[in-house]
């Protein structure tokens, strides 16, 4: 059953910076991805709900070239993400962030070398002052100004995943893909790191495609849900719309 | 290497009154085959487990996946930069190892008879010609550039897991040490063809 609840947001103000269409995508005999389409418009957060397996990840990875999806169309800032080059593919790339579940900071560099490594890879003139000045800007957004000379794996979990936000954020993206923002957090640091997506949104005009199934998160920062369930897109619409189903397939997510 | 080399000829040189000799063999040994091959042998046991551990350790944590979505070309940082250093370095590193060696077998020879340092390198070198030490040196870059290649395709390919990081730096280093012999193999034939043995 494919559910479409009709979202009470503007919708049709704005243009869309993402639309995946007809997605499919399959890994020996499970099917992941099946007929998987959705929109992301400008400035909005939009949450991908789903149950751990539900191939949320592997949705987000297909969006950022990471995997190949089997078929589908994939149009993100107008471009199609598939019949994209190599050089072109990465040109779009520094458009993207991407938050990722394990925080993904280079283990062999400093907090100051994790923030500046792209910088220095996509703004080649870029002076030691501007650079200097961007990366204390994003320590500053997440509050974390003196690790900058600190190792990752001298960070909390809580702390490592708010840097994993600023490198995120260093190249100034149109979008940002948060895979699991809260996994592995206790509820007050959950709840901060919330905020913290919402902070950055109404900052930056960022648009966000936020993947979870931690309710008080999803409850925080969520414009418009869409929930995932046996690889479709089994429902949508925003986090009030969807506690008051009486679908029996959404109500458990809203216990 | 040079030493033992040295200590474990000499036994045979003797039994035929040719002791004299013992330089120029150890030498030529080292040179032509022992110093690059054993060369190579220890730098795929240090260089292919760290570089598979390293990058696969990179792959599990998704670094290299945070590389790729931030338009950083993973295989430019990480693959290019390390296959060129061992290309490189494994020449010079078999320099280094055959003049150690060689200062050893000096050592050996000393044991039990006096050689001075002079004397015994310019029997040494008097008797390596250029084909000796060219292809020899040439065949350290292929073991090197095999090195680079096999420890960087295993780290980029291990599976997820601590388990395929550790399996990733094992198969690199069997995998590059039987490669080097693979390519010695091939050095000697063409070296043979090109009528320079």
């Amino acid at each position: 059953m494919e559910t479409a609840l009709k979202s009470g947001t503007n919708q049709s103000k704005e243009s869309p910076v993402i639309v995946i269409e007809h997605l499919y995508k399959q890994f020996g005999d499970n099917i992941v991805l099946s007929d998987f389409s959705l929109s992301l418009r400008k400035e909005e957060n939009l949450v991908v709900l789903g149950k751990s397996g539900s191939g949320k990840s592997v949705l987000v990875k297909c969006v950022v070239g990471l995997i190949r999806p089997d078929r589908g169309s994939i149009r993100i800032l107008g471009k199609d993400l598939l019949g994209l080059e190599e050089d072109e593919l990465n040109e779009l790339r520094t458009k993207l962030g991407f938050l990722f579940q394990s925080n993904a900071l280079y283990d062999s560099m400093t907090i100051r070398e994790n923030l500046e490594f792209p910088l220095l890879k996509h703004q080649v003139k870029i002076s030691e002052a501007e650079m200097e000045a961007r990366v204390m800007e994003v320590l500053e957004n997440v509050g974390l100004e003196h690790t900058i000379d600190m190792m990752p794996s001298e960070l909390s979990g809580g702390m490592a995943k708010r840097i994993a936000l600023a490198r995120a954020m260093i190249l100034r993206p149109d979008i940002i893909f948060y895979d699991e923002p809260t996994s592995g957090l206790d509820p007050v640091t959950s709840r901060e790191i919330a905020s913290l997506i919402l902070e950055m949104k109404e900052k930056y005009h960022i648009s966000s495609i936020i993947i979870s199934h931690d309710m008080a998160c999803v409850k925080i920062t969520a414009d418009r849900i869409v929930l995932l369930l046996e690889g479709k897109c089994y429902a949508q619409g925003t986090y009030a719309e969807l506690e008051q189903s009486k679908d029996e397939k959404i109500r458990q997510f809203f216990k | 290497m040079g030493l033992v080399l040295t200590m474990q000829l000499r036994p045979s040189l003797v039994l035929y009154g040719v002791e004299s000799q013992l330089p120029v063999m150890v030498g030529i040994a080292i040179v032509r085959e022992i110093g690059p091959v054993i060369t190579a042998l220890i730098f795929a046991g240090k260089i292919a487990s760290s570089m598979g551990a390293e990058l696969g350790s990179m792959k599990v944590t998704e670094q290299i996946d945070a590389m790729e979505v931030s338009g950083i070309n993973p295989f430019r940082y990480l693959v290019y930069i390390r296959i060129l250093a061992s290309t490189l370095m494994l020449p010079i590193l078999t320099i280094l190892g055959d003049a150690i060696s060689l200062f050893g077998a000096y050592i050996g020879v000393n044991i039990n008879s006096v050689t001075s340092l002079n004397l015994f390198f310019t029997q040494v070198f008097r008797n390596l010609s250029m084909g000796d030490v060219v292809p020899a040196l040439i065949k350290t870059f292929f073991f090197g550039f095999a090195v680079g290649l096999i420890g960087c395709y295993k780290g980029f390919n291990s599976n997820k897991g601590t388990r395929g990081v550790g399996s990733a730096a094992n198969s690199a280093v069997v995998l590059s040490s039987v490669l080097i012999f693979v390519i010695d193999l091939l050095a000697v034939q063409i070296t043979d063809l090109l009528g320079l043995n």
